[in-house]
């Protein structure tokens, strides 16, 4: 019990630690970037302000200070829930985030819970019936999306079920000429369709090889052996001990693919035009929005950072080994 | 009850992607057991004695081959037959704790056994119970984890484990390794009081001295096969050893002087060939030029059968 209250005591402190490691590299790199503010925020428009204007701009936004005082001012408006406006779309940081963010959590929800048990169950029979019929389809599936990139996989569904069969919509989130907050939840779910298959097939290549791996490696394990002899048959080794045994290193994968999980969804959303977070990234980054893109990275640090710890959580929680292991010891 | 007639395995083993070498850990071994009586098998640690037993329950490695037959109640064991035999009819004491699913509790282990031991839900919840009495432990144990159970419990655990589906025919890999010397009393106990229910124990041991304490026989393991077989009458010590393994390993008791002459006995036979010579022949202080070319079978001298020509 102490090492868990020490262990809940250090864990945020090292894992905030990161979130400022990486706000400080961020500004640093974006403060080393060509992108200027004023270009960004006025456009074309730049060329028609006089020299007077700029210059009230400029100082409005403290782009005269040095940019350790700039960074100092944004980190004290960020811990005060301020993270700026963004300047493509005109509303606060925040604000963009959160919905952006409401639409990309369901696609990385389905596209995550989905890969997480295609690839667990692949892999837990492919790795039970090593070398069989279905272990190698299953194998060939797997070595071949864990070698394709997300975005052709995005396109290549996208031809084929958008455009050529016309079963799923090719883009956006819900039908064109309608207001986001009339879609109805099948349409929502409709248009989902095809990014969540996208992620899903590509997320489940990493999930099956790891799995399957760590089944081979438990039936070569003194408990398989011992629960064969015991009159176990193989799939009756795999069910009631195998699973058991594999399913924690496989949650902390999962919990850790949060990431690519992340990446890939930029990728998604670019090729279908889905407006979530990735493409929200995407566009910050290419008009120039910094205080969007800042906020995005911060952002994306924390859930990444957060589905780690909740792997450790987890894995804390499942694993008797550790949780009575600490009660008693 | 058991028969094993001219067992042979065979590993085969690459050792660069062109050629392979093989290792024939096991050769000629003879045994047999009957209802009611525990056989041990003694030799040195690494010998490859749990062979045998992997080789009963048919759970070798894929790359070992397998000659001979290995007879249960007049049927030969094969990859089919025994899938009817494993845990119903014959079972395994495994070395030690870690065998066990670490992550489920012991009493669900035991019920797991008793049901694909063929027992319905109601009896196997059952026999988990009366098997955790019998064993003297106590209900709680039940819910505990392989990880927190001491010595001894968990090896009561591995003897409820291979006895709750009324197995007749045990296999215990090595049992005491680790154990102090009052748990393996009550394991040696437990297994005496099997026996005398009328079931088969076949003892796999390095430890002369407990199997001299409870087998009805005893078989001197080495090189790979046995080389002596000796009858024991009940709680009397084994004094007629006659293979000068056997009488080396005996001479290394603690009770009798803790004597070695420093080397290790271990011998492998490499290849399928026919052995040329004995194998004790570099340890042996008999050995004669005969001992050199002429393989040794095992052949009555006295009320043993032993593996040596001068015998």
């Amino acid at each position: 019990m102490k090492n868990f209250l020490k262990y809940l005591a250090t864990k945020p402190l090292r894992l905030s630690i990161i979130v400022v490691l990486v706000a400080i590299l961020s500004f640093i790199l974006v403060s080393f970037s060509p992108l200027d503010p004023i270009t960004a925020y006025l456009g074309y428009d730049r060329l028609q302000i006089s020299q007077e204007q700029e210059q009230v701009i400029i100082e409005r936004w403290g782009l005269d200070k040095s940019p350790p005082e700039r960074f100092i001012a944004w980190t004290k408006n960020i811990l005060q829930g301020d993270f700026g406006t963004s300047v493509i779309f005109n509303d606060p940081v925040t604000l963009v985030i959160g919905k952006r963010f409401a639409a990309s959590f369901w696609l990385m929800f389905f596209a995550w819970t989905l890969s997480g048990i295609l690839g667990f169950v692949l892999g837990a029979i492919a790795g039970t019936w090593r070398d069989s019929i279905a272990d190698r389809i299953i194998r060939f599936y797997a070595y071949t999306l864990a070698s394709t990139p997300t975005f052709w996989v995005a396109m290549i569904l996208l031809v084929f079920f958008g455009v050529k069969l016309g079963w799923f919509p090719i883009c956006c989130a819900g039908p064109l000429g309608v207001a986001p907050e009339q879609v109805s939840f099948a349409d929502r779910l409709y248009h989902l369709a095809l990014p969540v298959l996208t992620l899903s097939l590509v997320g489940t290549a990493q999930i099956i090889l790891h799995t399957r791996e760590k089944m081979i490696d438990f039936f070569q394990s003194n408990h398989a052996i011992y629960a064969m002899s015991c009159g176990e048959a193989r799939f009756g080794t795999a069910l009631f001990h195998g699973l058991r045994n594999i399913l924690l290193p496989a949650i902390t994968l999962q919990f850790a693919s949060l990431g690519e999980l992340f990446s890939g969804s930029v990728l998604a959303e670019m090729v279908f035009s889905y407006p979530g977070l990735g493409k929200a990234t995407v566009d910050a980054g290419i008009r120039g929005d910094v205080p969007l893109l800042l906020g995005i990275v911060i952002f994306s640090t924390i859930f990444v950072v957060t589905g780690n710890l909740l792997a450790d959580l987890i894995y804390r929680w499942v694993d008797p080994r550790i949780q009575i292991g600490e009660a008693t010891g | 009850m058991l028969t094993v007639k001219d067992l042979n395995i065979t590993f085969s083993r690459y050792y660069n992607s062109f050629s392979q070498t093989t290792l024939n850990p096991l050769h000629n071994i003879d045994l047999n057991l009957s209802a009611g009586e525990i056989v041990a098998i003694v030799g040195e640690s690494g010998g490859g004695k749990s062979l045998l037993a992997h080789a009963i329950l048919d759970i070798l490695p894929t790359n070992a081959e397998l000659k001979g037959t290995i007879q249960f109640r007049e049927k030969l064991i094969d990859s089919n037959t025994i899938r009817q035999l494993r845990g119903r009819e014959i079972s395994l004491i495994p070395q030690s704790v870690s065998y066990l699913n670490p992550l489920i509790r012991v009493g669900k282990q035991v019920c797991r056994a008793a049901r694909i031991g063929g027992l319905t839900k109601e009896e196997a919840r059952m026999a988990t119970d009366a098997a955790f009495t019998r064993f003297n432990l106590a209900p709680e144990v039940q819910s505990l984890f392989p990880f927190q159970l001491s010595g001894g419990m968990a090896q009561r655990i591995l003897v409820a484990i291979a006895t709750v589906a009324g197995a007749s025919l045990i296999v215990a890999d090595e049992p005491t390794t680790g154990l102090d010397p009052d748990r393996v009393t009550v394991f040696l106990d437990l297994l005496r009081m099997l026996a005398d229910e009328g079931k088969a124990a076949l003892l796999i041991t390095h430890d002369l001295g407990a199997a001299q304490r409870v087998a009805d026989r005893i078989a001197v393991f080495h090189g790979g096969t046995l080389v002596e077989v000796v009858k024991i009458a009940d709680g009397s010590e084994v004094d007629n050893l006659v293979h000068p393994y056997s009488r080396a390993l005996w001479e290394a008791l603690p009770d009798n002087g803790f004597s070695t002459n420093g080397s290790s006995f271990s011998s492998h036979r490499h290849g399928n060939d026919e052995p040329l010579g004995c194998l004790f022949v570099k340890n042996c202080d008999r050995a004669e030029h005969r001992c050199r070319i002429t393989y040794p079978d095992l052949v009555p001298a006295g009320n043993n059968m032993v593996r040596c020509l001068n015998a």
